[in-house]
């Protein structure tokens, strides 16, 4: 289960890391998905592999899973949601304005130059 | 009464709540609001640090779990300070935009508050989980402040920002898992106590996590190579929000402080000074690339955005000694970078509204109405920044060049210090004189600005934000006649910070304390 876990974490951040670097804007917002799927299985295992056990302490058990790293993903899962939704919005008000889905807005990248030439 | 601790988290969410369901048809209303709470903040962020100024770690434990179990906020005197340097400067730019930047979109007041909120948590807790939680309420808002007023332009910059960020902030998770899963605990102090018995099979985990924090908080403080959303990002939003976003990046810089000295410090066992090999020479090399930026830069807010990455590299140059007197130096240059980046991105901006179309392009066009004003401001802001006597750039780099002569690199450090502060003279000096000595040159009958005259003329007659840039700069005054007493307190901060003893104390032993503490009251 341990090596079924990492070599997913692993594939998950491949993925992700690869999708992140594309030039189209689609693919990135994918990517991040991926890299928050990933690092939210990294948590879930930090409180180690543990197999049928209740995440709360109690007299009645003598095993227990870290419930920690659960509410912990719960968070996480929480925050990544809301931001895939905020650049899912950002990204698409800026391909309504540019036109383009590319991620400098333009096929060429101009970031810097028009950048620094344009006004507010 | 320790509740006040939470209220500079409480009041501005509670404010910004307050303000998009109650008044968010009516302006007037919220800048009042919005004024009010900041002014409140800032009361309280003076009195959390005249408490602090004693040496007392101030812990307040969230929902009353004790630590390392629950949540606590821990004020310290570094905390103190960045709480009250962010409610000066929030407090001034919030006037300088309730003056009509925060007309061109809506809910600004609301972000304003929410922002606020983010970065006064991520100061005050004593949780890294924790801290994430505040990066990302303060990076939401930031994300909103950033667009504010949209143009395709600030989109396409504001799209890479988010992107940068959000994969800033999954790193920051890893970081995060790896660490619980060596340690088993997230608190600040618990931390500081535990990695220092990490077994040395787990070393390695626990320096990944450490070092891939690094690359998080490097994100945030524009470390190179980690820094090239920021000029995009500064140049093309509003104003007052660059000028907020000044202490953004000091955000980064108070969590590497607080990560790398005080938990990753000498009493981390086989991982002290984890950062030390890697801070140094990326803030030496970030100090320089600053600097050109500031010398190639062919507008005036492209420079200034170099000018904040350049200040970032001064700064982490000090902090990446990690001795108590260069960090003492580090925080009074933090100060200081923070008011005159401020007080640089409005004064920009003002420069930039009477200058017509030509904006804030480096090129000839005339001198702007109210030309000699300004032209003393810039010269002010220019000589603050540079670091010429007599103002607190000099003191700042001075404190700094002081606590560097005993590391072994001294040579390397000063002369890149020094050459760097040429570099920013010849930009500011070469950008001045092009706007207001080679400007006179220039007939004021050029015909596109005739054009945009009464776009332009227009705006001169509000004497606020030019009294809000007026008192950024007396800010930096007041830094350099206090710095005695500033400088007392950073040494203390420092010393706080190397030897966090008393920290640890405050967060871990209140469990014990706090029954008899009852007592005695």
């Amino acid at each position: 289960m341990e090596l079924l876990i990492s070599t997913g974490v692993g594939v998950l951040v491949a993925a992700g890391v690869y999708l992140v670097l594309r030039a189209r804007t689609f693919p990135v917002i994918v990517g991040l998905a991926l890299l928050s799927y990933a690092v939210n299985l990294l948590i879930f295992s930090m409180g180690r592999l543990v197999v049928d056990r209740p995440p709360i302490l109690s007299l009645h058990l003598d095993a227990y899973t870290d419930p920690l790293p659960q509410a912990l993903v719960l968070t996480a899962i929480v925050i990544s949601f809301g931001m895939t939704a905020l650049i899912v919005v950002i990204i698409l008000r800026s391909f309504l304005e540019t036109g383009s889905d590319h991620v400098d807005g333009d096929e060429e990248g101009r970031l810097t130059e028009t950048g620094e030439r344009s006004g507010r | 009464m320790s509740n006040i601790l939470a209220l500079p988290i409480v009041l501005p969410s509670l404010m910004a709540a307050v303000m998009v369901l109650a008044m968010r048809h009516d302006l007037v209303l919220q800048r009042i609001f919005g004024i009010a709470s900041v002014t409140v903040v800032l009361a309280i962020s003076i009195y959390i640090l005249i408490r602090a100024a004693s040496g007392e770690v101030m812990v307040y434990e969230l929902g009353a779990w004790p630590a390392p179990f629950g949540i606590v906020l821990a004020i310290d005197r570094l905390a103190a300070l960045m709480l009250l340097l962010t409610s000066v400067v929030a407090l001034l730019v919030l006037v300088y935009a309730s003056a009509g930047d925060d007309t061109r979109g809506r809910h600004f007041h609301a972000l304003f508050q929410f922002q606020l909120m983010g970065l006064n948590g991520a100061f005050l807790t004593g949780d890294i989980f924790n801290l994430f939680v505040f990066f990302e309420v303060l990076l939401i808002a930031s994300y909103g402040l950033m667009l504010h007023g949209v143009g395709p332009r600030r989109l396409r910059a504001g799209t890479h920002y988010v992107v940068v960020n959000l994969v800033g902030s999954t790193l920051f998770l890893f970081a995060v898992a790896f660490i619980y899963g060596v340690t088993g605990t997230l608190n600040m102090a618990d931390l500081a106590v535990k990695v220092a018995d990490v077994p040395a099979g787990d070393q390695a985990i626990l320096q990944l996590g450490a070092l891939l924090l690094l690359v998080v908080f490097g994100v945030k403080a524009a470390l190179v190579p980690l820094h090239f959303w920021l000029p995009a990002t500064y140049s093309s939003t509003s104003p007052p929000v660059a000028a907020l976003f000044a202490i953004m990046t000091k955000v980064g810089a108070y969590a590497i402080i607080r990560v790398y000295i005080s938990i990753f410090g000498g009493g981390a066992g086989d991982a002290a000074w984890v950062a030390g090999p890697w801070l140094l020479p990326a803030a030496l090399v970030t100090l320089v690339l600053g600097m050109v930026g500031v010398l190639a830069a062919r507008s005036l807010r492209w420079m200034i955005c170099f000018s904040v990455i350049g200040s970032m590299g001064t700064l982490f140059t000090a902090i990446g000694i990690f001795d108590p007197i260069a960090t003492a130096a580090g925080l009074y240059y933090l100060l200081h970078s923070t008011l005159i980046a401020a007080a640089l991105f409005l004064l920009v901006d003002q420069i930039a509204l009477r200058r017509g179309q030509t904006d804030d392009r480096l090129e000839l066009a005339p001198v702007p109405a109210q030309g000699d004003l300004l032209a003393g401001f810039f010269f002010i802001g220019a000589i603050a920044f540079c670091g010429l006597p007599p103002l607190s750039g000099f003191i700042g780099k001075l404190f700094i060049l002081d606590a560097v002569q005993f590391n072994p690199h001294w040579p390397w450090i000063w002369a890149l210090i020094l050459l760097t502060s040429l570099l920013a003279i010849i930009g500011f000096a070469r950008a001045g004189s092009l706007v207001f000595w080679k400007g006179r040159t220039v007939a004021v009958e050029d015909p596109v600005d005739e054009e945009a005259e009464p776009a332009f003329k227009a705006a001169p007659a509000r004497p606020v934000p030019l009294a809000v840039v007026a008192l950024f700069l007396l800010g930096t005054a007041l830094l350099t006649a206090f710095a005695a007493p500033i400088g007392r307190y950073v040494d203390a901060t420092a010393a706080q910070l190397h030897d966090p003893v008393d920290y640890i104390e405050a967060v871990l032993g209140v469990a014990t304390l706090a029954p008899t503490e009852e007592v005695e009251e």
